[in-house]
């Protein structure tokens, strides 16, 4: 059991970072929820940050996406400062954001909530009206659903179109905010695989927070919060059971 | 009786078709951006006041163009209205979103200081205005490139403000004392100024004993266009989408890339641009002043309040709902049609003047709120919550 693990820390700044988190203290008022948070995103790498409820995950997470201004510290996006950029221009620059309670926009169809992912794109793809047929190969039951209204559909589903959505963007790093979070087993295990092979196709770095266990291990290095800080951290094939007792147990 | 109700009918479609295209614009922008925006009816009467200018324009053009001002008048009125509303958005909503009581008391001090420009604009205060704008704005724009601004901007500021007013205020008392009446001679005045429909929209089409008025059915024709423009720009366009988007989630719109400022700003200007196109309509309708505005505000505002606020189609019911029942109470009709029960004849003669009429339709609005307190057109469903 590794407190802070601060060698694996060291060793990951010779990899190509996809997202570096340092030093990044956030308050909401005066209480401090983030304290000197570092964190590190390696491309292509699926990172899985775990912890209990309101330790600050989310916080982060929106943080990170700029809907939370930090009072000190830094955000880079591939060694490119990201700290004074809005949400929006974020976004182009490349995350991906799947926020917790999915954030769907009801009164939207799933075809123009799928629209809505292209707002993210750099280049500016022709065929503005389309869904491209790989959203379906991953997600096959937003096919049949492009018509109703995004806050018509069930929790499971929602979550399946706030990913699609987020994929339409090409982004380079996903961020995924408890996906499987209220949704039933078998849709749990849809997402996970949909999620492995947006990985394994695109080769894009994902940053995920979960508390599903089988989810977790399905990432290449874990991070755990305790009380907004990083309490520990290393490759997922190391994360003990006794590391999960003290972290994700209730 | 059979005429009776028709006529009440048209005319009713006809005074609701006026506060639905004046509430079109509301609906946009108090509707979907939750902006009360109190300097809507002088943005109309900004409309007004272009349509008066394109007018005499045209006039000294000659012949044939004087009957075809009214289509470029209603171009140019959107295009100022939607240029005003811009520069509102931009310098002064967009620091209060999310405070209405701010942007209320805001927005009602910029309507009383465009009425009172409209009453005293003159050359001497438009020079002064685009100088001090060229002053102020270029030398920030020049400072702005300066890589060390952030740090110099406050400075830059506080010399820039007061020495471009300097400059921009001598100025306009050396002009106004060398040219005397002639730049210091307000363009429109306090009075009211007409506006003269062309020829072809003189008279109207007979229907029994009864003329229902070209100008009249040029502004139902001209609301639809606007409604169908209006319902085409939301559905059809990526522009349109952006706005349904970042109305409905502003943050999740924003993280999903779509840049909510533009889009606010261009909400807002469209929205102020169809109050310019609903002041050029009613130009026609009666003389333009600088309080033309006020007398339409509140009857927008009870339109889109009615209609139930974030659907265009409860706006178009809720108008033609208003002024239809504005309409069938203030001439009277149903005083004849109740001629028989004498305590309700008297009743009704009682609200049949234009004035009273008003006091009996926001009395049924009233009741009506209280028993559909979101609307004809509530939003439903569990967003409504959030």
């Amino acid at each position: 059991m590794t407190q802070a693990a601060p060698s694996f820390d060291t060793a990951v700044t010779d990899y190509p970072l996809m997202l570096q988190v340092s030093g990044l203290n956030v308050y909401y008022g005066e209480s401090h929820i983030l304290r000197n948070v570092d964190l590190n995103v390696p491309k292509g790498e699926m990172v899985c940050l775990i912890g209990r409820n309101g330790v600050g995950k989310t916080t982060l997470l929106k943080t990170i996406m700029g809907l939370l201004r930090p009072r000190s510290g830094n955000i880079y996006l591939e060694r490119q400062s990201i700290l004074t950029k809005s949400p929006d221009q974020r976004a182009r620059a490349g995350i991906g954001y799947v926020p917790q309670g999915r954030e769907v926009i009801p009164r939207l169809t799933v075809k123009e909530n799928l629209l809505l992912g292209y707002e993210a794109r750099a280049d500016r793809p022709k065929n503005r009206q389309e869904i491209p047929e790989e959203i379906f190969e991953l997600f096959p039951v937003l096919k049949d659903m492009l018509w109703r209204m995004g806050g018509d559909l069930s929790g499971g589903q929602q979550q399946q179109l706030a990913i699609a959505r987020a994929i339409m963007g090409q982004p380079q790093l996903l961020v995924l905010d408890e996906p499987t979070e209220g949704i039933q087993p078998s849709i749990i295990l849809d997402i996970e695989s949909a999620v492995r092979r947006i990985v394994a196709t695109t080769g894009i770095s994902v940053l995920l927070v979960e508390q599903h266990l089988h989810f977790v291990r399905q990432a290449d290095r874990y991070y755990a919060m305790q009380k907004g800080g990083i309490v520990a951290s290393g490759p997922t094939s190391e994360l003990s059971n006794e590391v999960i007792q003290r972290f994700l147990a209730v | 009786m059979f005429t009776g109700i028709l006529d009440g009918i048209f005319n009713g479609l006809s005074v609701g078709s006026v506060l639905l295209l004046a509430a079109l614009g509301l609906a946009i922008v108090f509707g979907l951006m939750g902006v009360i925006n109190m300097a809507h009816g002088e943005l109309m009467m900004l409309g007004a006041y272009t349509t008066f200018v394109v007018q005499n324009g045209f006039k000294q053009l000659g012949a044939p163009w004087t009957q075809f001002y009214i289509f470029f008048a209603v171009i140019a009125a959107f295009l100022v209205a939607a240029l005003v509303g811009l520069a509102l958005e931009r310098g002064v909503i967009r620091y209060l979103y999310g405070r209405p009581l701010e942007t209320l008391l805001a927005t009602w001090g910029v309507s009383l200081i465009l009425q009172q420009f409209v009453r005293s604009v003159n050359w001497v205060l438009v020079i002064g205005l685009i100088l001090f704008c060229l002053l102020f704005f270029g030398g920030l724009w020049i400072v702005k490139r300066r890589p060390d601004f952030e740090r110099i901007r406050n400075w830059a500021i506080a010399i820039l403000l007061p020495l471009s007013a300097a400059i921009s205020f001598a100025v306009g008392s050396v002009l106004s004392k060398t040219y005397k009446l002639a730049v210091t001679k307000p363009w429109f005045g306090a009075q009211n100024v007409d506006v003269t429909a062309p020829k072809w929209l003189l008279g109207g089409l007979p229907i029994g004993n009864y003329q229902l008025p070209y100008t009249r059915m040029f502004i139902m024709v001209l609301t639809v266009l606007c409604v169908l423009g209006i319902y085409f720009f939301l559905n059809k366009t990526p522009w349109g989408l952006r706005i349904r988007s970042v109305t409905q989630n502003r943050n999740m719109s924003a993280c999903l890339g779509i840049p909510t400022q533009k889009v606010d700003a261009l909400t807002f200007a469209l929205g102020s641009g169809l109050a310019g196109i609903a002041g050029c309509a009613v130009s026609l309708l009666g003389s333009v002043g600088p309080n033309t505005g006020q007398n339409y505000i509140v009857n927008t505002f009870m339109v889109v309040v009615v209609g139930g606020v974030g659907k265009l189609v409860g706006t178009i019911v809720g108008a033609m709902a208003i002024g239809i029942t504005d309409y069938i109470v203030g001439t009277g009709i149903l005083a004849q049609l109740f001629a028989p029960i004498p305590p309700l004849a008297n009743f009704f003669t009682f609200f049949a003047t234009t004035s009273m009429a008003k006091v009996m339709v926001f009395f049924l609005i009233v009741v009506f709120l209280q028993f559909r307190p979101a609307g004809l057109f509530p939003q439903k469903g569990r967003t409504v919550d959030a």
